[in-house]
Formats: structure tokens, sequence, C-alpha cells
């Protein structure tokens, strides 16, 4: 049976980049743990000769032509901004290296 | 009523403006009101007919569109705190058709937070209410666009169906809701759920309107890969064939496993009453059995929160949304305060998907979690086929209950995600729905709803079924069921506009 | 911080065996993005190429660049790969403020071509890198870094992202663990970053030009003990922005894990950041799996299955491969063996090309590139493809000195001219006034003062002794400050001794 414990949720939670509280882990691992019960019962259910299906109709080779289409404007793409500038959307300083 | 000149756009849009001020307050079916485009937008309209040109049938026709769809202009919240002012620069191709048509777009609709849930809950901005009771949930996620038609603040709706979202909100309204294929309408401009799920279709009050909007904005879109390629089949035509009341040479499949236990009996009996109209008018009834579908709501509490997660991670209050600082941290970091702001901005139940989701995709867990339901679904669709050998539709009760109390199952996830029992192995195998009001249950003299189900690319064959067990219920009951519903203007409690 | 100890080179490899990895991105030249149809020209306004799609607004979604996917699978094909039947997207999670959905959609566990291999010409031998795989994806916004002292990422205020470079195709190739290079593993990952590029530049699919950043390399290390077979931790690093900084950060790192080997410590798995101006690398993020990315299928496309008959077509639209063309111009051009290995080494094979295109002769072309340009670019720390002479400019200076107008001393005053950004070959010649002087009277009147200064010489010469024009030669040419030629100075003055 599994159980999800406080510091699987805080981990998780971290991964997900949210930050919760001490109330909220403590409200969620239970809460977690009960559904992950439920779901854990289809283990075993699918035998390895069945194929996952990702897509419930099968298609392939959806592509489009190399051509460009008109843009947004640089006022529309940064018209939700919580700050921006010089044209830029502004971000708080970034820990971590360039990608 | 249009076509005939008997009324304008302008007058028709002002009327449901007005009904939308009188009850909203009580309803809160809306989140926003747009009064000044659609009167706009229905002048248009009229200027149009008035020179002999209606854009479509629905030309002038005003709608209401669930706040999970993208529209210009308008703000586009999903029922969320993170979104909050969000409006967006460009239409979800829905809207766009929408438009082109010529339909007046009343304003957005309440519904569960980024559409997680069964009873409009979980919206951050307050739930909505069941115009035939007040104190009940109007169903979900799609609660704010079901209530709405229901109470006759908008004629037409949009809705979006990821597990039942449309069909199971039909059923305890007593108005009709469709999911179609998956791929039948775009979902560019949809704010994802679960992406291999979602469909956007029409919410109205009879079969006929919900087949002329469904082709309204039904077909293929290249800014959707998933998106058939290939025309809509007629539905329309299917509908009006429908409504003669001939089901003679339908083979009608009743799901074994989708009835029985955990389903009110009121809403059986309405059930087994809509089947007998339905062999009355000619239709073969056989029992079908789906051994697999006991496990379609694990699959779908796998594959959606999966999905969910990491269409969630976008809102990071970097490029919009909610941006909250952290508190007692000086010059935080852009961590800190995606954090903060998914802290702050997300509700309980998308927390609870997100970290769901994480968990079933994180590394030792994936074949066992996420790998596992996809394999499932291969099981459940293949049920379907099987079934559908065997019978040309089926047919279930859309929801196990009619509505409950607000509050009354807020506690409690697991019993929330069952009311979805029913309506989640459509989405799975990606076959269309139709739920079609049913009648009052005796218990409680609430709405319940019938579902009929086609294979993929059959939609037509959901309106010929449900237009003629709709014209069946209509010569029973003497006249619309919404007819019975409360006079929301004596139960106004909460007299106000809407937002 | 202390300073990391290096053991030196050979001792290196006296102990260990180096076991290299290269993982190139290579930006293609389509006119659209990955997934939209925003452009993707550089240079641009910020965030004036973005749409819904390659903004991760809510509600939008991808569909796949039908070219991207052609010319990944002619990379593939050229780097003798095989091309999947079946596969699909797959979305790598993680958060940065560059990725606008905070997943990239990228290739997982099946990438469209894979099991390949491109042999490399190091010193006259040649060495098969096997490649892994072959997979699109999509790029990252841009971000500026505010407030910090250097304008890099650590110690910023703040940062400013601009998202037009934002979805633009990416073909990742990753190659397997290259074993048995020993001494050689430094000039191994050059020669094949060096002629990935040239193939990917033949195929015509990107510009792949390292100093603009449309092929970028990283290169991973690690060391075994020698004999052990068992490989050792690794670690990757980046920031690698040049040939030379390849063949240098693979030096480095194996004299810096062998340090930290000795030492009885173990390799940490982590990313390091190249430094070109220190010759070092410096400690980046943690390469452990405080990262799990994550990845499933991607739900908004639908799988790539390129049928066989459209792969063939393809293949038969590739050029010549590298070894082929390599015979093939060094017939042509009649380089021995050593000079078409020093111009492959140089990297300038192709700048090479493009002078003999522009009417040089071959052995002008290497002349002027493997000396005068190759030592330029080197005190300049750039690569040669950056230097601010072209091919043309080359060819159009040798055509100059062919001509008579200047000679190659005064070729190389006009190469300075044209890197500080004089203008034209002619430009450079007419303003700083280096044109050959072939007026005899002129050239004759320097003769005479030559002759009068020295007129032992004179004597010498009028004797018989020819050869002792040499020394007025000079002196004619010191007068002229270069601006003769010495053929013509040395007739005048045999004529005027005569």
């Amino acid at each position: 049976m599994p159980d999800i414990t406080r510091d699987e949720v805080a981990h998780l939670a971290n991964l997900a980049r949210i930050d919760l509280d001490d109330a909220e882990l403590d409200h969620l691992a239970p809460q977690l743990s009960v559904i992950l019960e439920s779901v854990a019962s289809i283990s075993g259910v699918a035998g390895d000769d069945v194929p996952p299906t990702s897509h419930a109709l099968p298609m392939t080779n959806v592509f489009r032509e190399d051509v460009v289409r008109p843009c947004l404007t640089a006022e529309q793409a940064l018209s939700g901004a919580p700050a921006q500038e010089q044209q830029r959307f502004a971000v708080p300083r970034i820990l971590g290296d360039e990608q | 009523m249009l076509a005939a000149g008997e009324t304008t756009s302008v007058e028709l849009t002002r009327a449901h403006l007005d009904r939308i001020a009188e009850v909203d307050g009580a309803v809160h079916a809306f989140l926003h009101v747009d009064a000044e485009g659609a009167l706009a937008q229905a002048a248009a309209a009229d200027e149009r007919r008035a020179a002999g040109t209606p854009a479509s049938v629905l030309d002038g026709i005003p709608i209401a569109v669930k706040d999970v769809l993208a529209t210009q202009g308008l703000p586009t919240t999903c029922g969320s705190k993170i979104l909050e002012g969000w409006v967006p620069p460009y239409d979800a191709t829905v809207v766009a058709r929408l438009k082109q048509a010529g339909l007046p777009i009343l304003g957005k609709t309440n519904m569960d937070e980024f559409a997680m849930g069964s009873s409009t809950e979980h919206s951050a901005y307050g739930p909505t209410h069941n115009p035939w009771d007040l104190d009940r949930i109007p169903g979900g996620s799609g609660g704010g666009s079901a209530a709405a038609v229901a109470a006759f603040e908008a004629p037409l709706a949009i809705g979006t169906d990821t597990g039942g979202s449309i069909r199971q909100p039909g059923a305890v309204t007593g108005t009709v809701g469709v999911k179609p294929t998956y791929g039948g309408v775009s979902r560019y401009g949809l704010v994802a759920l679960a992406n291999s799920l979602d469909q956007a279709g029409p919410v109205t009050r009879t079969v006929l309107d919900s087949a002329l909007l469904h082709e309204v904005i039904g077909g293929h879109d290249p800014l959707d890969s998933t998106s058939i390629d290939q025309p809509l089949p007629s539905l329309v035509e299917a509908a009006r064939q429908g409504a003669t009341g001939d089901l003679t040479g339908v083979r009608i499949g009743v799901v074994k496993e989708l009835g029985g236990e955990g389903y009110q009996a009121g809403v059986l009996s309405r059930f087994q009453e809509s089947v007998d109209l339905m062999v009355k008018a000619g239709a073969e009834v056989v029992e079908v059995s789906c051994p697999s579908f006991v496990h379609a709501l694990a699959t779908y509490y796998l594959i959606l929160p999966a999905e969910a997660s990491s269409n969630l991670a976008k809102f990071d209050a970097m490029r919009y949304g909610l941006r909250v600082l952290p508190e007692g941290i000086e010059n935080p970091s852009a961590e800190e305060v995606m954090r903060a702001s998914r802290d702050a901005g997300f509700g309980d139940e998308v927390k609870r998907r997100i970290i769901l989701g994480t968990y079933a995709l994180s590394s030792g867990y994936y074949d066992a979690y996420y790998g596992q339901a996809q394999k499932v679904r291969t099981l459940i669709s293949r049920d379907f086929a099987a079934a559908f050998e065997k019978a040309d539709v089926l047919v279930s009760p859309t929801a196990p209950t009619t509505a409950f109390k607000l509050g009354e199952k807020l506690d409690d996830p697991i019993a929330m995600y069952l009311n979805d029992l029913a309506t989640i192995p459509a989405n799975l195998a990606g076959v269309p729905g139709i739920s079609v009001p049913s009648g009052l249950a005796d218990e409680d003299g609430l709405p319940a709803g019938v579902q009929i189900l086609a294979p993929a690319l059959a939609d037509d064959r959901l309106y010929r079924v449900g237009a003629a067990l709709e014209a069946a219920l209509l010569q029973q009951w003497g006249g619309r069921l919404l007819d019975r519903a409360p006079d929301l203007d004596k139960l106004d409690r909460r007299s106000g506009v809407a937002r | 911080m202390t300073a990391d100890i290096l053991v030196p080179f050979d001792e290196v490899l006296e102990r260990f065996d180096p076991a290299l990895g290269l993982e190139v991105h290579v930006e293609l030249n389509t006119s659209s993005k990955m997934f939209c149809g925003c452009p993707t020209g550089f240079g641009a306004e910020p965030n004036t190429q973005v749409c819904p799609t390659c903004l991760g607004l809510p509600g939008a979604m991808p569909v796949v660049n039908g070219k991207a996917v052609e010319s990944a699978i002619r990379i593939g094909l050229a780097l003798n790969c095989e091309i999947a039947e079946w596969c699909r997207f797959a979305r790598k999670n993680y958060f940065y403020p560059d990725m606008p959905k905070n997943f990239q959609t990228s290739q997982y566990d099946e990438p469209i071509a894979f099991d390949g291999w491109m042999d490399v010409e190091v010193d006259g031998e040649t060495f098969r890198v096997e490649v892994e795989r072959a997979h699109m994806e999509e790029d990252t916004g841009k971000s500026l870094h505010v407030g910090g002292a250097t304008g890099r990422i650590h110690g910023a205020e703040y940062s400013l992202v601009d998202y037009n470079r934002a979805g633009i195709p990416l073909i990742e190739i990753v190659t397997k663990p290259i074993v048995g290079a020993g001494e050689k593993a430094p000039e191994i990952a050059k020669a094949y970053v060096a002629q990935l590029r040239d193939l990917i530049v033949a195929l015509g699919v990107s510009d792949a030009r390292m100093d603009q950043g449309s092929i970028r390399a990283d290169v991973n290390l690690s060391l075994s003990p020698k004999g052990s077979g068992v490989l050792g931790t690794r670690t990757e690093t980046k920031n690698v922005n040049s040939l030379r900084s390849v063949e240098r950060a693979v030096r480095h790192e194996m004299s810096r894990h062998a340090g930290v080997l000795d030492d009885g410590r173990k390799i940490l798995q982590e990313t390091r950041h190249w430094h070109e101006d220190t010759g070092i690398t410096t400690s980046g993020r943690e390469k452990s799996d405080a990262e799990d990315y994550r990845y499933f299928p991607e739900p908004d496309l639908v799988p790539v299955a390129p049928s066989r008959e459209w792969v063939e077509e393809l293949r038969g639209t590739l050029p010549e491969n590298p070894t082929q063309k390599r015979a093939r111009l060094q017939a042509e051009w009649g380089f021995s063996d050593l000079e078409m290995r020093d111009t492959v080494g140089a990297g300038a094979l192709g700048l090479v090309e493009e002078t003999i295109a522009a009417g040089a002769s071959p052995q002008a072309a290497r002349k002027w590139w493997l000396s005068d340009m190759a030592r330029r670019a080197n005190e300049a720390g750039l690569e040669l493809t950056a230097l601010a002479v072209t091919p043309v400019d080359v060819a159009r200076v040798q055509a100059l000195v062919d001509e008579g107008k200047i000679n190659d001393k005064l070729a190389r005053q006009v190469f300075d001219g044209l890197l500080a950004g004089e203008g034209t070959p002619d430009e450079v010649v007419e303003a700083r006034g280096l044109a050959i002087v072939s007026d005899d009277s002129a050239l004759g009147a320097a003769v005479d003062n030559a002759i009068a200064a020295n007129p032992d010489v004179a004597d010498k010469i009028r004797d018989g002794k020819v050869a002792a024009a040499g020394a007025l030669i000079g002196a004619v040419m010191k007068e002229m400050r270069g601006q003769a030629d010495a053929g013509r100075v040395r007739e005048l003055i045999l004529e005027k001794l005569a």
C-alpha cells in the first residue's frame, strides 16, 4: 500500500515549485495517501502485452509548412507582464546557471 | 425568431443582460459580463440580417463562454486567482468561430479552478448555485455555463469536458451538454487541463440547439495538431431526423458497469424510463459489459494530474498572472517568487492534483502509475470497441446522483471524484457523449440526465438518439422540464448585478 | 576557493584513460520556429518575434515544422544513423525563466535518428566517433542579467528576458562515450566539432557559427585508471564557444580530474563552466537527481513516422560526405597530404574553398589563411571564420599582388587595414598609399640615392659581383617604404651600373 510521507510531499512540492507551509503539508499528505491508495488499484491490471494509449485517435505526421505567420506585437506579448523593462520581461534574480 | 424578424439581436441580447442583472447575484454563473461588447456585436448582427447576409444560422444569438477559453480583450481567469485580471491577446479558435458566425458573447462563466472539480465549488471566485435549488451545486467543472443556460441567462453556452465537465452539470441542471469526439473541436486557446482528454462542446436547452452550435465550432483547425482532419458529419440533420421520434433499427447498449450500486434510486428510475421510451420508439436494447470501466476512475486520476502538473508549470509569475513576493525575504530570487506566487495563486484541489501528477511522473514511479494508466486506457478503448460491435450507441445515467448540497463533499476528494464515474470512460477512449435531461428524481425533485455515447467520429448518432428521446420525454411531460424550475426572481437572496 | 590541482597532461595519460562525450546543439536555419510560425531572424527588437505558442500563453498549442523534421532526418542520414520509423516528442519538465512553458518540448527515449557514426581525421589518422542519437527540440529565450559586475548571472540583481529565440528549432547530437582516444582526446574532440560543423554547413541546414551560437558544444569528460575498463564519474563543461576552447577544455578537465583523483577525492558529477580567458573551468550546477525531468510523451503532438520512401528521397539530397569531398578537393588543388591535413586541422577548409572560388590560386589561398590569418586569429583569440577578413578579400589582395600593384609585405599592411575596418582591399591600398611605385623616374631617383650612399657596393657591382645588389635593393626599398617591386629595382640598379 503506497503511503506518501510528509517529506515526500515536500520534495514533490519543491519539484513543482509550490511553497507549501507546514499546515498545508500536514493537510495534504494523508489526503494524497488516500487518493494514491485508490489509484494504485490499477497496478497489474494491464499486462506487458498491452500497448499504452497516448492518443485516443491514431494520427501521425501532422506538420506545417515552414512559412512565417503574423506574430504578436511586443505590446501584446508584454501585456500581462508583472514587470517589464526595455521591452523585455523583468524577472527577479535567477539562481542557478545559464542553461 | 430572429430569422422571422419577430425580434432583434439587440433586444434579445439586452433581455439576457437584464436577466443576468436580475438573477446572477443569486446564481453567480458569470465571472465577467461584457454588456457593451455584446450589444455592439448584436447591433452588427442586426445589420447583417437587415442586409440579408446573416453570418450563420445562429447569427445574433447571444452566448456565454466558459472562462477556460481565451477571449481577446476579455478577462480569462480559468476560475483561478493566479490569472486574476489576465486579458489574453488572442482568441481561442472556438471563440473566433463564434465571432465569425455572429454570436454576441455575453461574458465568461464560472468554473472549478482550472477545470478541476465536479461542483464548481473549487472556483477561486465563489461557487455557482444550481438554479433548481440555490443551496445546491450546479455540477462541475462547467457549472457556470450550465447554470446560465438553466436560469435563462443565456440561450446557449460553451463548456469544456475532460471527465464529464459538460455532461454532469447538464444532468444536474436539466440542460443538454455534449462532449464531441476527441479532436472534433479545436483546443487551440482552451487552457489545457489534460490535453489528451479535453474537449470543448455545446451547453444548451435543447438537442437541436446543441447540434447547431456544434456545427459552428467543430471541424479541423490547423493550429491544433490533434484536431480531426475530416469534415463533421451532418449533426443538425441527424437531430431533425431524430426529432421525428423513430429509432427503428437502432441498437441501444446498456452498460452493466455504469449503473447499480452507488447510483441514486431516483436517477436510476428516470434512466430506466428513458430506455423504455427509446424501445417504444423502435430501438432494440442489448446489455453490454465493459469490465475495464471499473478502473476508469483510477486511470483518469493518474493521467489527468500528470498532464495537468506539466500544463500548470507555466504559471510562474514571470510573464503573466499573479506575482506575489515571499514574506520576510529581502530581494527574493525568481525561484522564491515562483514558489510564493504559485502557493498563493493555486487553490487546494489544484495543488493536490499537481503534487499527485508530479508523483505519478517522477522517476521510479512512471511505469507503475502514468505508464500503467496509459495501458489501462487501451483496455478501456477495447471494451468500447467490443461494445460498439453489438450496439450503435451506449447509454447510462449521466451522473450517479442529483445535485448535492454545497459543502457536502468538499472535505472528501474521493467522494467528489465519484461524480464522474459514468462520464470518465468516454474521455479516456475519445468517444463522444451527450447528456439529455431524463426528468426529476422522485426523492428530491431534482434533475437527472441520460448519457448517450457513440463511437468516435459518429457524433451524429448522439443527436439522432438524443433528439428522439427528448421528443418522447417532452410529450410525456407535456412541456419543458426547465419550466418546472423554481422562479429565481422570487428566490433572489443575493441581489445585485453579476460581475 | 582553493585553486584546482592540475596534473601535467603527459602524466595524466600515464595513469588514466580518458573517456569523452560531446553534445552538440545545432540551430536550424528554417524560416519559422519549431512549433509555430514566428520568424527566426537574428537581431530583431526584443519580443517582436513571439506568438501565444512560443510565449507559452495559456491555451496555445504547438504544430510541428515539417522542414525541421526534414533537416533532422538529413542530419541523421549524414551521420550514418538509422531513422526512426515512429517516434514522438516528449516534455522535459523543469523551471527556468527563459523557458516559457517551464517544460521543453524535446525527444526522450524515441529520438528521430540513432546509432550513427562520423569518421574524424586527426594527424592523418582516422578515428570513428559513434553517434548515439540526434533529436529535435526547441531553443529557449535569452536573458540579460542586470546589476552584476560582469553582466553574467552570478551577482545580478535581476534579469530581462527576450523570447524571440524561444522555439527556434534545435537538433541535439550526442555521441556515445568516446574511449581509446588517449592522448589525442583533446584533438579528437576539436576535430569532431569542426568536421561536424562542416557537415552541417554542407547540408545547408544551419550557419553553424560557434561565435553566434548557432552551433554549441558541451564537453563531457571522465577518467578511469589505466586499463581498468570502468568508466569514471563525468563532468559536463559548458560555455565552450570556439574550436580552440573545445580542445583546451578537454585538456584542462583531464588535468583537473587527475588532480582530484590523485588527491584521493571523488569527482563531483556536475556541470562546469569554461572560461576562455583564464583557461579553467569553474563549478556550476550539481548534475544530480535534484532535477527529475519527469519525461512523458507530448500529448499536444502526434507521432512522427517518416515513411521509408521519404527517407530515401532525402538520402538522395545529401552532399558528398566530408571524406569524399576532401579527397576530391585535394586532387583539384594539388595539395600534398600534409598541406591538406594542415588546412583541415586549422578549420580553414571552407575558407580556402571560397577564396579559390573568388579567384585565387589554391596555394595562395592556403598560404594566406594558414599563416598570416591563422596568426592573426590566434593573437585575437578568434576563430578563423570570425576574422573581419573574408575569402573574397583574400582573393582580391592576392590578385593585387599578382597584378604587381603591391607585394607580399605590403599585402600584410592591407590586411591590417581590413581588420581595422578601413574598407575594401582597394580602398585600403588607396587610403594608406600602399601601391607599389612603378614610376621609373621615382624609382630611378631612389636607386641613384642608394648608389651614391654606398659607393663601395656600387663598385663591386660594376666589377661583376651582381649578388651585391642585394644591399642596394634593401636601401632602395627602405627609401620607398617597401612600395617598390624588388625585381624592377634590381633591374634598374644593374642598368645604371652596367
